[in-house]
Formats: C-alpha cells, structure tokens, sequence
C-alpha cells in the first residue's frame, strides 16, 4: 500500500509538472488527465469509492473532455501564442515567488496531527457518503447545487445570442 | 485463499477471452445479417458460412502496411487506438456473469470485481473511451479526422448526461449501486421483476443513449462515410484501424450486457430456483441465459443499423439536449413520485 | 404555367403529427420491413458454381467453326475482315495441300487468322457476312483478362473450336430449360 502511495503521488507530482512545462497545450491536457487518474487512484486506496467514480466521471471522462474540444477547436500552438512583455513576465515571478512564501510560512506553522487508528474505512462508501451529505450537511449541500444552478442559468444566458 | 485467486485469474482470461471472440465473431455477425437484411448471402467462402472470415480479416489487417502519416503526432497516434482497446475492455470486470459456483466448499462468484458503485465504475469507463477517439482524431492531423474526433466527443458528453439521468432512476428504486445486488433484486417471479418492466421509459433512454455511446447507427456521426471519408480513423491502417473497429464491437457487446444485467434480469432465468437443479447447474445455465440475451441485443444493435439512417447533427444535438434530458428528468420526478407513494 | 406532361406535384411542407414526431412507431414499422426481409431467400447466384444462362441474343468471344468431320470451314474469303466496322479482323490465305483434307473443308484455308479484341465491338456483323457459316460470337467465357494488350489479338489457337459442335448457334454449358445450371 505504501509503495503504491508512493508511485502515485510520484506520478502525480510529476504529471502536474508537465502541465505546465510542455508546450504544446494538447499535451498539457493529456498530463493533467494522468495527474487526475493518479487522484483517482489516491481515493482508491482511501477507500473512497464513490469520490474516485465521480473524479472519473466528472473530471476525467467530462470536465477534461470539454477542455480538450475547445483547445483542439481553439487549434493554439507556438504561431499563435501571444508574445507576453518583460515587465508582465516579472510580475508572474514575483507574485508566484510571494505565493510560494506563503504557502511555505503555512507549511512551517502546520502541526503533524498523529495517526488515528480508530479511522471508520467505510466512511467512503455511497451509503455512508450520503448520509452525511444529506443529514449532517444538508443545507451547505443544497446551497452548493443551488450555486451550480445559477451557473447553469448563467452559462444558458451567455449562450444565448439575441436575449431580450 | 489460493483457489480464490487463482480462480479469479481464470476467469478474468475467460471473460477477456469471451469478449474478445464475441466482437471477433460480431463482425462477421454484423456482415452476414447486412446480408440477410438485403436478401443476400453474406461472406461465406472463407470456411463453412465463412466461419473463418473474422480470422481472415484479423490475418489481412495484421499483414497489412502500416502507415504514420509524417505529419501526425506519432506516440498519440499509437495511443488512440490503444486507449480505445483498453477501456472496452475495462468494462468487463464489474459485470455479473453469473451467480457462483462451489468448489470443495468454497463459494467462487461468477464476477471479477463486486465493487459498491459498480455502475458509476462503467460509467465512468465509457466516458473514458472518448479519449480514444479524440486523441486519435486529433493526433492525426487530418481535418476529415478531427471533425470525427470533435463530433464523437459532444456526441458522448451530450449523451452521457440522459444516460445517467436514466441510471439514477433506475437506482432509486434499487437503492444500490453495486451490479451484482442489481440482479439479485430483479429474480424470481419468471420475469416479472426485470427492471424493464419498472422501467421502460429509463431502459428506453438508456437504450438509446448506448446506441449513440458506442456510435452505432443512427448515430455514427463520427465515422459517417459521407461526409467525413473516415471520420476519426481516417488516417489508420492496418491493426491500427482494427483495434478502432474492434474497440468499437466490444463496446456494443459490453454496453448489451450492461443492458441485460441492469434491466433484463441478467443471469436470472424464469424457474430457475424451482428445477430442483445443484447450484453449479444452475450457475452455468444463468450464464447461458445473460449470453442469450446478450446476443439477442447484439443482434437488435445491427437490426437497427440496417434499419434506420443516419441522424443528421442538429438532430442528435436536439434530439440528446431537448428530447431526452427532458424525458430522463420526468422519469426521475415520476419514478421518486412512486416510490414515495408506496414507501 | 402549366404542365404539358401533368406529373408535378405540388410540395407541401407539413407540420407532422405527434405520432409522427416521436418517430418511435415509424422505426417499429421501418424494423419489421427488414426483418421480413431477414427470412426472406437470398437473390444471391454464387457465381462460379452456379451460373446464369445467357440469353439467345447473347454475343461472346468468337469462335472458328468446324465441319461435321472436323475440318475447319473457314475458306479466308475476307469477307468478315471487309463487313468488320472496327476492323478488327486480318487473315492469310492458303492452299490446301494433298492430305490435308481431314483440316480443312475446301481448297483454300486461312493460314493465319487474328481478331483484336481490343477493337471488336461484340457487332456481329462477321457472323452475318459468312457465307460458309465459319464464324459465330458463341463462345462464353466472361471478359478474358491478360497482363499484356498484345495477348489480346486472339489467333487460330484462340478461335477455332476444339471439337465439331452440330448445331451452328448453340450456347456453351447445360440445358436450356433452366434458368440456372451448375458449370
């Protein structure tokens, strides 16, 4: 199991890298796939089924097919990158440098919780999963999907040329 | 636990091996009832009723030249194929194909792997399989190829979302999402408990949202010859070309026992808990019965193909977003209805 | 205005009906058409074991005749080469020589006779034109296929016939009465 976390996270890590180090954006997109499946795998070996078919789901087999499409459509390749300044150049540095920073300070501050044995395994499972969703946390659960629906409306108005 | 493991390799190589014969001999199948359907005969010289043609054609793609176009991305254009291959033949392992059988006492179910959310696994397998099409649609550098990749892809996003507006009907009555518990549920009666018959309107969108997931006709936009010389496989040659095709067989072989397992009762059979039969018998004989049926939808798959033309774009647009996400929401509203009444 | 041969038909773009906009009932019909179609005989010939006679108008390959002992009746009086609108047709004469009865039905023969196929038009104007009834468009072997054109100026080899056959115009195979016979 451990070797397996291991490989994973690896995987990912490197994968996550490639994103945004190649250049071709096609390519990054099928990095970011890999790095998504390396979750996948992640929520498998927590034991957290339901997540991991969603992740599949929603992220792999959706979310990134849609990015695909539009950049296959959007046919973007070193021609037609847009040329960005030196000034702009030194402003992602330095603003990526301070989030770094950031995140690192935070890291430093972090306590190690120890390791809780008594961990339920099964809390992953569809059943379990929708119990809490939809006793425990019932009104953040339904306010997120209310957001989506708004989403949804908005995508739809956008969509649409001649609004009145 | 030694027999178990080397019982589940067993029949992880049979089902592999079931798989692959059946979409090897579905393609014969297809050609022979093209065939019947036209009043003609069909392929028949190579062997007896040309029962050697799929080997024939197998030995003709393998020896075939193999041609990269120059300008392609080769390592995917390797890829697509091999992506399409490997997630037709993923689909497999969560399907019941049978109940189980007892050797020396030990209980051995007739399934690869029994996972909790079995249904959202081949779910999310088949909206894997896009990738195949589009990594190799694009990968090609061929206008003809990405049109076909383009068009597969909104084809299978648009009509994944019916599909599983249709399985959560489904599982509201279940109220399980593993594929095993799914049959269990459906036994008993002579049939009368199959899920088709709670269901029709979801098995119906289901089952034409599997004939657009697979790309059959109607719905071969992707590959339509028309209008898009070859769609997605436009620039393949060779095994390359036959793994598209192939992948293309398992699918509609995997998407026909997906329709039997979760609306006609999969390995259930009518009486079969009252012939009296010992339970290896009987394991054997659902398996007969899911394969029978499996068939009869294989051959409803290329009955369709031979009947009915093709959809023009807008039409499968409309028809996916304005007909059948519609349709699979009231499905859900009336199925929740019901369920509740009878709570 | 109006239509001198009354076939047009005015094109009305209907709004369909319900039934027709679900489509459903439709393809159910649509399916039981092919299905009847599945049971039903093939149309299929399986052509090299079986085959179809031909008509008795038919015109095939050219055939040089020969007489009821043999002989060729061919006497090279050209007059095919000459009715032959692609002249397609040469030949040699020849005169027979003592003890060669048995080859050749009279005194005169051709000694060498080549049809380009290439050219011939299958008119059957040389089968019209022979007064010694040596000549018949009766061989049915189908579309004679060769790597060279050169191969396809047919010579005596090709075109004499191998054995006497009594009937002037008889076709190739089996028997008349069926439609289909095996070869």
């Amino acid at each position: 199991m451990d070797k397996m976390f291991y490989f994973l996270a690896f995987l990912a890590i490197l994968s996550a890298l490639m994103v945004v180090l190649v250049k071709n954006p096609i390519h990054s997109i099928l990095y970011l796939l890999v790095t998504f499946t390396s979750i996948t795998g992640h929520y498998i070996l927590f034991n957290a089924q339901f997540l991991a078919a969603v992740n599949f789901i929603v992220y792999m087999g959706a979310i990134m097919v849609l990015f695909l499409f539009v950049i296959m459509f959007l046919n973007l390749n070193g021609e037609t990158e847009p040329q960005k300044s030196t000034l702009v150049k030194f402003a992602g540095v330095i603003s990526g440098g301070l989030l770094l920073l950031v995140m690192v300070a935070s890291f430093k501050k972090a306590v190690t919780i120890p390791l809780n044995t008594e961990v339920d395994t099964q809390i992953g499972l569809i059943k379990n999963l929708g119990m809490v969703l939809f006793k425990d946390y019932a009104l953040p659960f339904e306010l997120a999907s209310v957001l989506f629906l708004v989403a949804m409306i908005g995508a739809v108005m956008l969509a649409k040329k001649d609004w009145k | 636990m030694t027999i178990d493991i080397i019982f589940k390799l067993i029949l992880i190589a049979s089902i592999f091996g079931l798989s692959l014969v059946t979409a090897m001999y579905s393609t014969l199948a297809e050609r022979k009832f093209a065939g019947f359907f036209q009043d003609r005969l069909g392929p028949d010289r190579a062997g007896p009723y040309g029962l050697f043609q799929p080997l024939a054609d197998g030995l003709k793609l393998l020896t075939k030249e193999e041609i990269i176009p120059e300008s392609a991305n080769t390592f995917l254009f390797l890829a697509g194929p091999s992506l399409a291959m490997l997630t037709a033949c993923m689909t497999s392992a969560v399907i019941p194909w049978g109940t189980y059988i007892e050797v020396d006492g030990h209980k051995l179910p007739l399934q690869v792997a029994d996972i909790n959310v079995g249904i959202l696994f081949v779910f999310g397998v088949v909206s894997l399989g896009v990738y195949g099409v589009m990594i190799g649609g694009w990968a090609s550098n061929n206008k003809f190829s990405l049109l076909g990749a383009i068009r597969g892809a909104s084809q299978n996003i648009s009509y994944e979302i019916s599909m599983g507006l249709s399985i959560i009907a489904l599982v509201m009555i279940t109220g399980s999402l593993s594929m095993r518990e799914i049959t269990d549920q459906q036994s008993g009666f002579h049939g009368m408990n199959w899920y088709v018959i709670k269901q029709p309107l979801g098995f119906l969108i289901f089952l034409i949202c599997s004939f657009a997931e697979t790309n059959r006709t109607p719905f071969d936009l992707p590959e339509c010859e028309t209008e898009l010389v070859g769609g997605y496989h436009t620039e393949y040659s060779s095994m390359k070309l036959g793994f598209y095709l192939f992948a293309e067989y398992i699918n509609m072989f995997i998407s026909s026992a997906v329709m039997a397992t979760l609306y006609f009762g999969g390995y259930n059979f009518p009486f079969m808990h009252d012939l009296g039969l010992s339970q290896n018998v009987v394991a054997m004989l659902g398996v007969g019965a899911l394969f029978i049926k499996i068939l009869l939808f294989i051959f409803f798959f290329m009955w369709v193909r031979w009947t009915v033309p093709r959809f023009r774009y807008d039409q499968l647009m409309r028809l996916g977003w304005q007909v059948l996400i519609p349709l699979a929401i009231l499905n859900i509203i009336i199925t929740g209805g019901v369920v509740l009444f009878f709570q | 205005m109006k239509s001198l041969t009354n076939r047009s038909k005015l094109v009305v773009n209907k709004q369909m009906t319900f039934m027709e906009r679900i489509y459903l009932p439709v393809i159910a019909k649509g399916m039981l058409v092919t299905l009847k179609h599945f049971f039903r005989k093939s149309v299929t010939i399986r052509y090299p074991e079986v085959k179809r006679l031909f008509a008795a108008a038919y015109r095939g390959l050219h055939v040089l005749k020969k007489d009821e002992n043999g002989a060729e009746r061919c006497t090279a009086c050209g007059l095919c080469a000459l009715s032959c609108p692609a002249e397609a047709i040469t030949m040699t004469a020849a005169e027979r020589q003592p003890g060669e009865e048995h080859l050749y039905k009279e005194e005169k023969y051709a000694s060498m006779y080549e049809i380009n196929m290439l050219r011939c038009i299958f008119c059957g104007l040389c089968e019209e034109a022979c007064p010694k009834e040596a000549i018949f468009l009766t061989n049915e072997e189908l579309a004679p296929s060769v790597y060279d054109r050169k191969d396809l100026i047919f010579g005596k080899d090709k075109l004499v016939e191998k054995e006497h056959n009594p009937n002037g115009k008889v076709r190739g195979g089996g028997p008349l009465t069926e439609r289909l016979y095996h070869g």
